[in-house]
C-alpha cells in the first residue's frame, strides 16, 4: 500500500503541474499545445545545471560529507533554472501569438518539435550519445530523502504515515503540491486570476476596463513555460533517474488531456492525475502489488495481460469523457488571436 | 507583378518558401554558433557543415585527401523517395483533416493500427496458395480499413458527444500502442528464426510479399526505393481531385470552415466529421502498409512506450503545405531530402542528424507567422499600384 501510494505520487504530481501550466494558458486565452517541447527544454535545463554544477567545490563537498541539507538546495536551486528556462522557451509562443496573431496549434507544434531537437542536438555534442546523466552518482542516492537522513534508524518502523510520506521521497514533489495549491489560490481568488480569467473569456469587455489583454497573456504564456519547465525537471528527476533523453513519453500530451478531462478547473486536474497515477503505477507494478497486507499477490493471480492494464487509463477517460462532456466548457476566447482594432 | 502578388496561392507559396529559407539560415547559424564556440570543431568543420545541410542530398563522401565531394548520388536520392512514402501518407492525413476543420493528432494510431493489420494479413495469409500479389492487394486494404475505423473513432465521439478530438486522438494513440503490442507479443510472428532479434517482427519477404520495385531500383542504385512512391503519389493526386472537384469534398470543406453554417445549408456536419477522421485515418494507415509492405524493414512491436515519429511528422508536412495534397508530395520530399542530409551530416562531420530537426521546427514556426508574411506581400502589391496612383493611407 505505501508503494502505491507513493509511486501514485510520483506519477501524478508532474502531470498536475503541467496540466495547471496549460491551464493558465488556455484561461488567459492562448492554446499552448506546447507542454511537451517544453517539459523536455525544462528536464535538459535542469540536469545541465546539475551536471555542471557537480564541477563546483561546495557541492562535492556537501557530497562527500553527505551535507544532506546543500543537496537538497541544488534540486531546489535546479527546479528554478527549469523554470526559468521554460519560461523563456515558452516566450517563442507568446510572442508568436501575442504580437504577431500567429496560428497557435501550429506554434505550438512547432515548439514541440523545436524542443527535442534542440536539446538531442545539443546533449549530442555534450555527452556523445543520446541521453545526458548526471555526472556521477544518480537521482536516488543525490536527492531521495530517506528516513536514516533524519535521524530514525533502518530499522525503525514509522507507521503508515511515516512509512509512507517521509522515508524514500523526493522534496520536490511536495514543493510541486505546494505551488499547484497556492497557483490554485491565485487563479480563482486575487485580482490577478479574476483579470487573467476574463482575457480568455472576453478580451474586449476586460480591455474596455482597462485591462492590458496583451501583458495578460504574456502572463499567462510565462506563467505555463515556468511551470511546465519545473513539471519537466520534476519529471526526469524523480521517473527518469536525472536524465534527459529528448523524451518524455507523451507526458505534456498527456497533461493537455488531463486539463480538458479536469474541465480546466484545478481540484478536477488534481483528481484526474490522481486516476492516472494509480492506474500507470497499477499496470506497472500489478505483480508485486499487496493491497491488503496479507502476502498474497491477487491481482497478478487473476491473470489480465499486462497490456491490458496499460491500456486502461486511457480507455477509463474516454468512458467517463462520455458521460461527461456534455458539460465541458473551454474558456470561451481561447485560441483567437486579440485585435484591439475589432472592439 | 502586382497581380502576381496578390494572388493567395501565390502568396501561399512564396510564405513557404521564405520558411524554408529562414529555416535553413537558422540551421546555418547554429552550426557555426557551435563551431566556432566548441573547442574541437572550428570554422572549416562549421562551413563543411552547412554545406552539407544545403546540398546533403548530392554529396559522395570524402576522397582520399579528406575533402568532400560531390555528385549524382543514386542511393541516397532513392533512399529520400522511399522515406518519403510514408510521410506523403501521414501528411495527406493530417491536411484533409485540417482542411475540414479537424486537428488530426490520432495519426501515429491510425498509423500503428494499419502496421498491425497490413503484418497480419501479409504474414499469415499462405503464400503457396495464394498468388502474393493478391496477398500485396489484401494487405494493403486490410490496412488502410483499420486505419479508417479507428479514425473513425475520435470523428463519432466528436461528432455525437462533443468530446474534443485532440484529447480523443491522443487517447486512442496510446491504446492503439498498448494494443498493437499486446496483439504481436501473443502472436507468433516474432523473429525467432535469426538470432537475437525477437524483438522485431518478420519482414513481409519472409512469406514473399514485397512491392514491386518498377525497375526504379536500377536508377537508383542501392537504396530501398519500390514502387510504393509512385502509389503514393497517385493517392494524393487522388485526394487533391476529392477535395477540388468533387461535390463530397465541397461539403466537407464547408463543414471546416463553418460548421454552423454547413447544417443549416443542409450538409450533414456529424456525418461529415465522421467520414473525415475516417478517411484521414485511411491514408494514415495506408502509409504503414506501403512502408511496411515495401519488405525491407522489420518493425519493433514493443512500442507501448512510445508512438511512431512518423505521424507526428506529418503535422509539419501538411503546414508547410499549407494543408495542399499536391504541395504535400513536396513538403514530404523536401523533409525526406534533409533527413539524408542529416544522416550524411553524422557520417562525414562531428555535428549530429538532429540539426535537421531543428530545421524543420524553425521553418514550421515561420509558417505559423505565414498570415502575418502573407499580409507584407499584398502590402508589397498594394504599395506598387498606390504609387502610380498616389492614393494616401491604404491599410
Amino acid at each position: 500500500m505505501t508503494y502505491v501510494v507513493q509511486q501514485t505520487l510520483l506519477y501524478a504530481v508532474p502531470l498536475m503541474i503541467v496540466a495547471l501550466a496549460g491551464v493558465f494558458a488556455e484561461r488567459s486565452g492562448i492554446i499552448n499545445l506546447a507542454l511537451e517541447g517544453i517539459m523536455i527544454f525544462g528536464a535538459f535545463a535542469g540536469v545541465l545545471f546539475i551536471r555542471i554544477m557537480q564541477n563546483v567545490a561546495w557541492v562535492l563537498d556537501a557530497a562527500s560529507n553527505k551535507a544532506y541539507a546543500k543537496l537538497q538546495l541544488l534540486e531546489i536551486l535546479a527546479m528554478l533554472v527549469a523554470a526559468v528556462l521554460g519560461a523563456i522557451f515558452s516566450l517563442l509562443l507568446s510572442f508568436a501569438s501575442v504580437n504577431l496573431s500567429a496560428d497557435q496549434t501550429i506554434g505550438g507544434t512547432a515548439l514541440n518539435l523545436m524542443a527535442p531537437a534542440l536539446v538531442l542536438f545539443f546533449v549530442r555534442i555534450i555527452a556523445n550519445q543520446n541521453t545526458l546523466q548526471m555526472q556521477e552518482g544518480d537521482s536516488a542516492s543525490w536527492f531521495m530523502i530517506k528516513k536514516t537522513m533524519l535521524g530514525y534508524s533502518k530499522k525503525d518502523n514509522l507507521g503508515f504515515l511515516g512509512n509512507t510520506f517521509i522515508n524514500k521521497v523526493y522534496l520536490a514533489t511536495y514543493i510541486c503540491i505546494l505551488i499547484f495549491i497556492v497557483l490554485s489560490i491565485i487563479l480563482y481568488k486575487t485580482k490577478f486570476g479574476l483579470r487573467l480569467r476574463s482575457c480568455g473569456e472576453n478580451p474586449s469587455a476586460a480591455d474596455s476596463l482597462g485591462i492590458n489583454v496583451y501583458k495578460m497573456r504574456y502572463a499567462g504564456v510565462t506563467i505555463s513555460g515556468a511551470l511546465a519547465g519545473m513539471g519537466g525537471f520534476v519529471y526526469s528527476l524523480t521517473t527518469a533517474n536525472c536524465t534527459s533523453n529528448g523524451d518524455v513519453a507523451g507526458f505534456g500530451f498527456l497533461a493537455l488531456a488531463v486539463m480538458i478531462f479536469g474541465n480546466w478547473k484545478p481540484l478536477n486536474i488534481a483528481g484526474a492525475s490522481i486516476l492516472f497515477g494509480i492506474f500507470k503505477c497499477i499496470a506497472a507494478g500489478y505483480t508485486s502489488i499487496d493491497i491488503n497486507g496479507d502476502g498474497k499477490f491477487c491481482l497478478a493471480e487473476i491473470g489480465i495481460s499486462p497490456h491490458v492494464y496499460r491500456m486502461l487509463p486511457y480507455l477509463i477517460t474516454l468512458i467517463v469523457l462520455a458521460f461527461t462532456s456534455k458539460s465541458s466548457r473551454a474558456p470561451k476566447a481561447e485560441g483567437i488571436p486579440y485585435d484591439k482594432g475589432a472592439r | 507583378m502586382k497581380k502576381l502578388l496578390s494572388d493567395d496561392r501565390f502568396n501561399a507559396v512564396v510564405s513557404s518558401l521564405i520558411s524554408i529559407l529562414i529555416g535553413l539560415l537558422v540551421g546555418g547559424i547554429v552550426i557555426l554558433l557551435v563551431g566556432l564556440f566548441s573547442a574541437n570543431l572550428g570554422i572549416k568543420s562549421a562551413w563543411e557543415g552547412i554545406r552539407i545541410v544545403f546540398a546533403g542530398l548530392f554529396s559522395t563522401g570524402r576522397d582520399a585527401s579528406g575533402i568532400l565531394t560531390w555528385g549524382f548520388n543514386g542511393t541516397n536520392i532513392g533512399n529520400m523517395l522511399f522515406r518519403a512514402t510514408p510521410l506523403i501518407m501521414t501528411g495527406l492525413s493530417v491536411a484533409f483533416a485540417y482542411k475540414t476543420g479537424l486537428f488530426n493528432i490520432g495519426a501515429p494510431g491510425q498509423y500503428l493500427m494499419g502496421t498491425l493489420v497490413t503484418l497480419f494479413v501479409a504474414l499469415k495469409v499462405p503464400s503457396e496458395s495464394v498468388h502474393p500479389i493478391l496477398i500485396w492487394l489484401l494487405a494493403f486494404l486490410a490496412g488502410t480499413m483499420a486505419g479508417a475505423l479507428w479514425g473513425c473513432i475520435p470523428g463519432v465521439l466528436k461528432a455525437f458527444l462533443n468530446i474534443n478530438e485532440v484529447l480523443a486522438c491522443i487517447m486512442t494513440n496510446w491504446i492503439a500502442a498498448n494494443f498493437v503490442t499486446w496483439m504481436f507479443d501473443i502472436s507468433d510472428l516474432k523473429n525467432v528464426v535469426e538470432n537475437t532479434k525477437s524483438g522485431y517482427i518478420y519482414k513481409t519477404t519472409y512469406n514473399n510479399v514485397a512491392t514491386t520495385k518498377m525497375g526504379l531500383d536500377k536508377v537508383f542504385k542501392g537504396s530501398q526505393i519500390n514502387g510504393g512512391i509512385v502509389i503514393a503519389i497517385l493517392i494524393a493526386i487522388l485526394i487533391y481531385i476529392i477535395m477540388t472537384k468533387t461535390t463530397f469534398g465541397f461539403e466537407l470543406k464547408a463543414c471546416g470552415s463553418n460548421r454552423h453554417a454547413a447544417k443549416y445549408a443542409g450538409i450533414s456536419d456529424k456525418r461529415n466529421i465522421i467520414l473525415s477522421m475516417a478517411i484521414a485515418g485511411a491514408l494514415a494507415a495506408a502509409g504503414a502498409s506501403l512502408y511496411y509492405l515495401a519488405g525491407n524493414t522489420e518493425f519493433f512491436w514493443s512500442t507501448y512506450q512510445s508512438l511512431p515519429g512518423i505521424g507526428f511528422n506529418g503535422i509539419p508536412v501538411a503546414l508547410l503545405a499549407t494543408c495542399n495534397p499536391i504541395g504535400v508530395i513536396f513538403a514530404a520530399v523536401f523533409m525526406s531530402m534533409l533527413d539524408i542530409a542529416g544522416l550524411q551530416l553524422t557520417n562525414l562531420t562531428a555535428y549530429n542528424e538532429y540539426i535537421t530537426s531543428v530545421i524543420i521546427a524553425v521553418i514550421v514556426y515561420v509558417s505559423a507567422l505565414s498570415l502575418v508574411i502573407k499580409m507584407w506581400l499584398i502590402k508589397l502589391s498594394k504599395k506598387e499600384k498606390a504609387g502610380t496612383k498616389k492614393e494616401g493611407g491604404e491599410a
